[in-house]
């Protein structure tokens, strides 16, 4: 039984609003069964430069197709809108899709987006006919802008890639969800529990993208199951709707014409 | 990518930052030789991005710098 209603991105209908990353797995057959066990129907992808002569990766190209899942290849590495555009049409070409994750990195220590090179990159993608998904902060304004120049989705972060600290702004995510209502939101890095993925899902975010903390986990088959229910448990409570918090107790137990007992 | 010379005498070109001499006078002669499968790569040639389709017209010239790249894990 669905646990939660499908969705549309990209062009494509969906069940799982999970989207998984591919990298530093402890082995392909733990790969291929953690994607088993996550439900995720996207799967992230990147591009290496090959070294002279070296080995093609085939087999591992195969096994990752043979998952049926959607490919969302990247952009990782790329400092300039230059170097991403290259990549992003190599990567069409190679994986066969328009969807490109779309990173521009700004800074080498937080590896965050740099907000005006992914603007530029994402202007002229989006005239190339590519579905750009952006991986963007969680600014107001800079995603406002990626909009503007024809990004139908956006994908904050959470955190710091790899970093495992969750929802470090929890506040912003919740302006752009305001904000922004018919804009699919995907959080994007530094998710590091399926708490984490519930508090997004239960924000009304509509997926979440994570990598690291199935991967660094020490069993990541399991944690992919663990944040597949994880993030079905908070969409579904976004759509029950979440009560509103209250400052003072309020009795759930009906007092009304109880008899007084003393 | 210069002016259409079709007769090789043999360059040299610089492949993901190695040189390498080759008789090749296209991208899609130099993919062959290197007996790589066509469609497991894309090509660039001094920064800008060949397609599949284009390689066969890319007339390579001594000391075009080539990169190669290929589907890996990514998060």
């Amino acid at each position: 039984m669905d646990t939660t209603s499908n969705w549309t991105i990209g062009g494509r209908t969906l069940q799982s609003r999970f989207f998984l990353g591919t990298a530093a797995y402890p082995s392909p057959a733990v790969l291929q069964q953690a994607i088993a066990a996550s439900g995720a129907q996207v799967v992230t992808m990147g591009l290496r430069r090959q070294l002279a002569h070296g080995a093609q990766a085939g087999d591992f190209f195969r096994m990752i197709k043979a998952s049926g899942a959607h490919l969302l290849p990247n952009t990782a590495g790329c400092r300039t809108a230059r170097e991403a555009i290259t990549l992003a049409h190599m990567a069409r070409e190679l994986f066969d899709t328009p969807w490109i994750k779309l990173e521009v990195v700004g800074d080498e220590h937080t590896l965050q987006p740099d907000p005006f090179e992914l603007v530029d990159a994402a202007r002229q993608l989006v005239k190339d006919g590519f579905d750009v998904f952006p991986y963007c902060m969680d600014d107001l304004v800079s995603c406002q802008r990626l909009l503007d120049v024809g990004c139908t989705i956006l994908m904050p972060w959470g955190a710091p890639i790899g970093s495992g600290q969750g929802l470090v702004n929890p506040g912003a995510l919740r302006t752009l969800r305001a904000r922004l209502p018919g804009v699919p939101l995907i959080v994007d890095a530094g998710i590091g529990s399926p708490a984490d993925a519930v508090q997004a899902m239960e924000m009304g975010l509509d997926g979440v993208l994570l990598n690291s903390a199935v991967a660094h986990a020490l069993d990541p088959v399991r944690m992919a199951r663990a944040f597949k229910l994880g993030i079905e448990s908070g969409r579904l409570a976004f759509e029950a709707g979440v009560m509103s918090k209250q400052d003072m107790a309020v009795a759930s137990t009906p007092v009304a014409g109880q008899p007084i007992l003393l | 990518m210069n002016a259409v010379n079709p007769i090789s005498v043999g360059i040299a070109v610089i492949v993901n930052g190695v040189a390498q001499p080759t008789p090749a006078c296209t991208l899609a002669a130099w993919v062959d030789a290197q007996g790589l499968q066509a469609d497991a790569l894309a090509t660039a040639v001094n920064g800008q991005f060949v397609s599949l389709t284009q390689r066969a017209q890319c007339v390579l010239a001594d000391g075009d710098a080539i990169v190669t790249f290929q589907p890996i894990e990514g998060g």
